[in-house]
């Protein structure tokens, strides 16, 4: 699914990830895990394209293309969904038409024919139940006066409506009470498929007693120090992360 | 040198303006009552003496009639017009959305069932101004030419003078009346055109009343607009006033609106510009205790367009508000000035009074400008400005781009949110409906404006964008 070689992305000449590498294959949710300004958002905007990150060394290949020369756009039509730390708010602009228009595009590049404003309302209503959004989300503006709760859950939400093959979640849990963390991870869990891909960006352990990762990666530093099954999760949230920098200075 | 070359130019225009109204007021004015003659006398001899605007004037500091001013515009006065079917030369967007229609046709008012002036059942009394002027001149004669102030420059005085048709509308007290009257003023014409329109509208006490005024232009030819609307606001009044303006890049409009608000009236001012060569609005507004004005204003231009708005707002009395706010998206070479002054005089005590002037500019060569300006004689009040120059957010376009949406797309989106928050004030249901929809038209480069309109437009970008109107 998802192939990332000796990549190397600076921001304004500031190098971020250092010759990092991850393979992330096909049904498996992989976490990321790592102490503040290791690179862990850096990553995401990478692999979603932010324009501003300059990538000088590697290659992201994804489905078995380079992206990196592929626009933002693109890459999500492609089926990459990235799942923002901190989402955006667009006055003006309600969920409605901002999903809409989303799909319509995305439709409109597979060659498919986009869906009747009656189906579209009805995948809305789906969605919406999935993660438990009961207000009239269609008509609000995106994300204008949302707590950061509901942003995320409207994170998820917005998965669940464009259905990606390669999600990154980058720290949907901060900010999120128990009960806004158990309607994400769920959301995330009942989009699992045999043939779909997560990557969960988080800071702490809790998120992954709900979503269960396949493998856990330590990022430090710019690059993964060290990588293993779920438990390095809880010995991470155990220790805190000053052993494996020892580790790494030993 | 090049300066003194202008102005002689520009005195010459004076003279003949001047000449040409003393050969021909007899044939064109003759018939008008004794005091608009007077008044049109006074007010050519004052033209005389002020003359056109120049830019060492802080107030026309940017707007520059200099070139316009030097076209051809043929005779100054024009023949009325007989006959004009408006529905053969004016199918617009806006138009017709269950309104009274009362329209201008190359300056002059089109007749309607033969008659200049309609009394209506409930009233209301609508029509042609210069029909005013002659069959009912107590409607128009008590505030005629006192709304609006003296002036340094010389285009009010020009107005009073030269105008030859204008809309009139008399609404008599306690009348709420619920359909919107829409003033249609179309120029049709391959020729140059001078012209200066005079509206007066008249809302009595406790009446409720909305207005739609367009202003659009549908063939090429020099055309110089120099219209003044004088708008009288009696108590316990609302008023809402809407202005549309859809010209051609050969257009030169000059628009003042001179508003005086008895005591606790309410007013709307909207003015909404889609496209026009020169563009000037010129609001004024004048309170009295107890009373509230929104003065709204939306510009959208870009290729060599020149848009001023210049608001001034007069608190004389206590407790009332006022609240200004444009917002403008601004492309290729286009500028887009805005010059909001509120005053609160001494007496004005608790007043609230804000504004606030938001740009986006789309092309490194495209042009804002604000001038916020608050001058307040009294203590207890509360005001505030504010005005941004500046680019879409990159953050947000991103984060529509990363759901699959092309940048192109991405763009219009957050223009359309942008210019939305002006347009969703707009309280005649169905025409901000047909709003929405000509501003995502314009920001899709497919101009709104009529079949006829020959801007062509839509040749400059071909998008998929697609707003969804179902409600869903």
């Amino acid at each position: 699914m998802l192939s990332i070689k000796n990549l190397t992305v600076s921001i304004e000449g500031k190098e971020i990830l250092k010759n990092f590498n991850l393979e992330v294959k096909e049904g498996e949710v992989h976490a990321i895990m790592g102490p503040n300004g290791s690179g862990k958002s850096t990553l995401a905007s990478a692999i979603a394209g932010r324009e501003d990150y300059d990538v000088s060394e590697g290659e992201i290949i994804y489905k078995g293309k380079n992206i990196l020369e592929m626009p933002v756009e693109d890459r999500a039509r492609e089926g990459i969904f990235l799942g923002f730390q901190y989402p955006v708010e667009i006055p003006g602009v309600s969920m409605t038409n901002f999903m809409r228009t989303a799909l319509n595009e995305i439709y409109k590049y597979k060659g498919k024919e986009p869906l009747s404003a009656g189906a579209f309302l009805k995948l809305m209503e789906e969605k919406k139940e999935l993660v438990e959004i009961h207000d009239k989300l269609a008509n609000r503006s995106v994300n204008q006066g949302f707590s950061g709760g509901e942003k995320k859950k409207n994170e998820i939400f917005q998965m669940a409506m464009i259905d990606p093959d390669l999600a990154i979640l980058d720290e949907t849990d901060s900010g999120l009470d128990i009960d806004a963390l158990r309607i994400v991870a769920n959301g995330v869990n009942a989009l699992k498929r045999a043939n779909n891909s997560f990557v969960v960006i988080t800071h702490y352990q809790r998120l992954l007693d709900y979503i269960v990762p396949d493998v856990v990666h330590v990022l430090y530093n710019g690059r993964i120090v060290k990588s293993g099954p779920k438990e390095l999760a809880l010995e991470l949230e155990e220790k805190g992360y000053d052993w494996i920098k020892n580790e790494i200075a030993g | 040198m090049k300066l003194l070359v202008k102005m002689e130019a520009l005195h010459k225009i004076q003279e003949q303006l001047f000449d040409s109204f003393q050969k021909n007021q007899d044939r064109y004015f003759g018939n008008l009552p004794q005091w608009l003659k007077i008044e049109k006398e006074k007010a050519i001899q004052k033209f005389q003496v002020k003359g056109f605007p120049n830019r060492s004037m802080e107030e026309w500091r940017t707007t520059n009639l200099e070139k316009a001013l030097q076209e051809d515009y043929g005779n100054y006065f024009k023949e009325a017009e007989k006959d004009v079917n408006i529905d053969h030369v004016f199918q617009c967007e806006i138009h017709n959305f269950g309104t009274l229609l009362i329209s201008q046709h190359n300056g002059f008012h089109v007749s309607k069932d033969g008659k200049d002036l309609t009394v209506m059942d409930n009233g209301i009394v609508i029509g042609s101004i210069l029909a005013a002027a002659r069959e009912m001149p107590d409607l128009l004669q008590e505030h005629f030419g006192k709304i609006m102030p003296e002036t340094k420059d010389g285009m009010n005085d020009l107005n009073t003078a030269m105008f030859q048709d204008g809309f009139f509308l008399y609404v008599p007290d306690n009348v709420h009346f619920d359909v919107p009257i829409q003033m249609v003023n179309i120029i049709n014409t391959t020729e140059n055109l001078m012209i200066h329109p005079r509206n007066f509208i008249h809302i009595g006490k406790n009446s409720n009343v909305k207005v739609v005024y367009c202003d659009d232009s549908i063939q090429h030819g020099y055309n110089f607009i120099n219209a003044l609307t004088e708008i009288y606001v009696d108590s316990d009044a609302k008023f809402d006033f809407y202005k549309l303006q859809n010209k051609d890049d050969q257009s030169i409009l000059l628009n003042n609106n001179y508003v005086k608000q008895e005591k606790n009236s309410e007013t709307q001012n909207f003015t909404i510009i889609f496209n026009g060569g020169i563009i000037r609005n010129d609001i004024n507004v004048q309170l009295d205790e107890y009373c509230k004005a929104d003065v709204n204003g939306l510009y959208l231009v870009d290729r060599k367009q020149k848009v001023d708005n210049l608001v001034y707002i007069q608190h004389t009395k206590p407790h009332s508000d006022s609240n200004q706010s444009f917002k403008g998206i601004i492309d290729d070479e286009a500028r887009a000035y805005f010059n909001g002054h509120v005053r609160v005089d001494k007496d004005a005590q608790k007043t609230n009074a804000f504004q606030n002037n938001r740009n986006i500019l789309l092309s490194q060569d495209a042009k804002a400008g604000a001038k916020p300006f608050l001058e307040i004689y009294a203590d207890d009040v509360k005001c505030s400005h504010g005005a941004t120059v500046g680019q879409l957010d990159e953050n947000a376009l991103f984060y529509i781009m990363s759901r699959g949406i092309s940048e192109k797309n991405a763009r219009i989106l957050l223009m359309y949110a942008f210019a939305a928050e002006i347009v969703e004030k707009v309280s005649i249901e169905k025409l901000r409906g047909r709003l929405d929809e000509m501003v995502t038209k314009r920001l899709k480069g497919e101009l709104s404006s009529c079949e006829q309109c020959l801007l062509h437009c839509s040749d400059k970008h071909i998008l998929s964008f697609d707003i969804d109107y179902d409600n869903v």
